[in-house]
């Protein structure tokens, strides 16, 4: 086998042609991901002065997040607890679609409204949370990623919702009841909180979000101005309470200013507190694949260097001699996959290990501030890429010894791999399908190069246009592994029982 | 030219192949169509997408068969050598050429037109069901729509022959093409800058070609239906020039 890999690589690397498509494949890939960096700028404003944009909040886990809400809270120092009874929950959303003009009384899904011990009230502390929402029914969240679901549901003064949340030590558990007696569990936390930490009740509400396709072919995500007002009484703690607009500034919109400001109304026993802002990870800013646009460009090259070879063998009947001397035909042409695999698989790597790095600097430069990746999970993209494209690579050399002709194996590769994605991408295919596209074909690799985590609980247009693919990273890259082994397996069978 | 053309159409009838890959457009074209259509709602209880756009989506799919067809009927010339005998029989090259983009242009246009029938009948039957209009041929952007569509996959598979000749290998002609289709589109996407964006768009054959589908929004986009049409148009003329130049001073 070491001979025919030998035999195979000296048949690659004298071919000048061919090792230009792959020095190309590589050059395709960075150039454009390069241009949309130093494309793309970011400035933030304070009125007519220019400032640095704000560096979001980072969470416990290192990750960037959103922490706004309105809190009204007091010390707790120690083991205790927090009982209160919900009575009411409604809000507003500012111009919902479909014709955007007017402000409706409602809820958006995940409007929130609870109780929370919290280390602190600086953004991104850590917390936990037991919380009502607008339509996802009770949940226990913490530490900005975690949520687990409690009753559905939603509340009334005819059926109010009570809340607990008790500290011991450094485990939370949330509890609720419909009546105050009879309480069930709803879940519990680990947190490494200090002895002294505030707990109390708040409120807030996410920006709804509506998507509308722009006529060049992307898709245009706007977040409109929501709010949520939380009526609270029989809070079981006494004492003053102090009320804080976490990660907030004071009355933004003329919503704020004119008809109702955030934060608390009390009279008597009675809490009335209105929040707007979301408590949870952040997906605001460039991701550390954003300088990897130029992979789906990269591997239309690669289609074409990986076909070249294949197809010259059949054309120059160089095909006969290679299969007189080695006449098992079958380790020839895997010989010649793995050299064209690992070849595109460095190009692959290289490429990525240049660009996305200098892409991240050049949107630095240019005022983004970056959603931080984990060094674990950049080196998983970079790998990937390379793992990408050798794949593809093995694919289409494949449809070229199946096909015998150099452009239906282009042209099938291409639209098996390039094609699903550009169509999940681009507009009018409806997000379903675009999904769907990603799953079962070739394009399902492509997902190796997520970084960023999609979260049930958080509303955002998780699509394959905004970065989300609907496989996880290695499951997508199984798929295209399995279509180029499929193919390789195909192709070796027929080049056995063919007459060369 | 009859010459040619009688020569072009004998190699092009008694090779095996084509007939399937227009089989194929017309197939792919159809069923994405359909597929799509199958898939169409109306948010909010207004019915406002543009279902003659949607339900001829499958055009995006389809060509990749048309350019396949063109790129074989050269390229494959220059693969088997063929070629030498091709011109030493008929010395006037760029009439060989005309006469390979007269049939292309003729098959193409046959399968487009089947092809873009039975995608807007396939939409006609299930339209209906789901709250929108059946596409009719007395209206006339839905008659433009279909017309242009028919007319893109001609001039893309011109684009493809021009090319080829000037590039003869098969698998480098086939990824230029499909990168000049496929990869526009993304690049526009990538874009930071609507300026650009909308620039981009207006040199990109798919883009601008494919603006002769809409029959909504016409105001919002970047080139109207026919002057988008001109793009691709443009593509293949500039194409077939630098084949033809190519193809008259190089050495077979």
């Amino acid at each position: 086998m070491a001979e025919l890999l030998r035999a195979e690589w000296t048949k690659f690397r004298t071919v000048r042609g061919w090792v230009l498509t792959v020095v190309a494949a590589a050059l395709v890939t960075v150039v454009p991901g390069l241009l949309f960096a130093a494309g793309s700028h970011s400035s933030c404003s304070v009125g007519p002065i220019e400032v640095p944009c704000p560096t979001p909040p980072v969470g416990p886990d290192g990750g960037a997040v959103e922490d706004r809400f309105s809190f009204v809270h007091q010390a707790l120092t120690g083991d205790g607890g927090l009982t209160v009874r919900l009575t009411s929950m409604t809000g507003i959303i500012t111009y919902p679609p479909p014709d955007h003009d007017k402000i409706v009384p409602g809820l958006v899904p995940w409007a929130k409204a609870g109780i929370m011990v919290k280390d602190g009230t600086r953004p991104g502390a850590s917390y936990a949370a037991v919380l009502l929402t607008g339509g996802h029914g009770v949940r226990m969240q913490y530490d900005f990623t975690h949520d687990t679901a409690g009753r559905p549901g939603g509340v009334s003064r005819r059926s109010p919702r009570w809340l607990r949340l008790t500290r011991s030590g450094d485990r939370l558990t949330g509890y609720e009841s419909a009546d105050g007696r009879r309480w069930t569990e709803v879940g519990t936390a680990r947190l490494d909180l200090p002895d002294t930490v505030q707990i109390g009740m708040f409120a807030n509400s996410p920006g709804d979000l509506t998507v509308k396709q722009s006529e060049t072919g992307g898709s245009i995500g706007q977040k409109r101005f929501t709010q949520t007002t939380a009526v609270f009484d029989q809070v079981s703690r006494q004492g003053t309470w102090s009320g804080t607009e976490v990660g907030d500034g004071p009355g933004e919109t003329d919503w704020e200013r004119y008809h109702r400001a955030n934060g608390l109304v009390r009279s008597g026993g009675t809490f009335t507190v209105t929040g707007t802002g979301d408590i949870a990870p952040s997906r605001d800013g460039p991701v550390f694949e954003d300088g990897l646009r130029g992979v789906p460009f990269g591997l239309v090259v690669v289609v074409v260097a990986a076909v070249l070879p294949i197809a010259a063998e059949y054309r120059r009947g160089l095909i006969r001699t290679t299969v007189l001397a080695v006449p098992r035909r079958g380790r020839a042409l895997a010989a010649k996959a793995a050299v064209i695999g690992a070849v595109t698989f460095a190009a692959g790597l290289a490429a990525a290990a240049v660009t996305a790095p200098l892409g991240m600097s050049l949107l630095r430069a240019n005022g983004f501030v970056l959603l931080p990746a984990p060094l674990l999970t950049q080196v998983r993209v970079i790998a990937g890429v390379g793992a990408v494209f050798a794949l593809v690579a093995v694919f289409a050399l494949a449809l070229g010894a199946l096909f015998r002709r150099a452009a239906g194996a282009v042209v099938a590769a291409v639209a098996l791999v390039v094609l699903p994605y550009m169509l999940a991408v681009f507009s009018p295919v409806p997000d379903e399908v675009s999904r769907w596209l990603l799953r079962l074909t070739p394009a399902a690799g492509l997902a190796i190069q997520q970084s960023v985590q999609e979260y049930p609980q958080v509303l955002s247009h998780y699509t394959p246009g905004a970065g989300y693919y609907p496989l996880p990273p290695w499951a997508g890259l199984a798929v295209t592994a399995g279509y180029a082994g499929l193919a390789l397996a195909l192709a070796i069978r027929a080049v056995r029982r063919r007459d060369a | 030219m009859r010459r040619e053309l009688h020569a072009e159409w004998t190699k092009l009838r008694t090779e095996p192949g084509a007939g399937r890959l227009l089989l194929g457009l017309v197939t792919l074209t159809a069923v994405t169509g359909v597929a799509l259509t199958a898939g169409v709602t109306c948010p909010w209880d207004r019915c406002t997408q543009d279902t003659v756009k949607l339900g001829l989506t499958g055009v995006q799919l389809g060509q990749a068969f048309a350019v396949m067809l063109a790129v074989r009927m050269i390229s494959g010339e220059y693969g088997t050598g063929l070629i030498r005998l091709t011109l030493a029989a008929m010395p006037r090259r760029t009439t060989v050429l005309a006469a390979k983009a007269t049939l292309l242009t003729g098959l193409t246009l046959a399968g487009g037109a089947v092809a873009v029938a039975a995608s807007l009948l396939g939409a006609g039957l299930l339209l209906p069901a789901r709250g929108y209009p059946p596409p009719s041929p007395a209206d006339g952007p839905t008659l433009r729509a279909a017309l242009g569509s028919v007319l893109y996959l001609a001039l893309i598979a011109l684009i493809s022959l021009g090319l080829a000749t000037v590039l003869r290998e098969p698998a480098a002609a086939a990824g230029t093409v499909l990168g000049l289709l496929y990869l526009f589109p993304l690049a526009v996407l990538l874009l930071p800058d609507p300026d650009w964006q909308r620039l981009l768009w207006r040199l990109s054959p798919m883009n601008a070609g494919l603006a002769v589908q809409a029959t909504t929004g016409l105001d919002d986009l970047p080139l109207d239906p026919w002057t988008g049409l001109a793009v691709p148009a443009a593509w293949a003329a500039a194409a077939l020039l630098a084949g033809g130049l190519a193809l008259r001073r190089r050495d077979a």
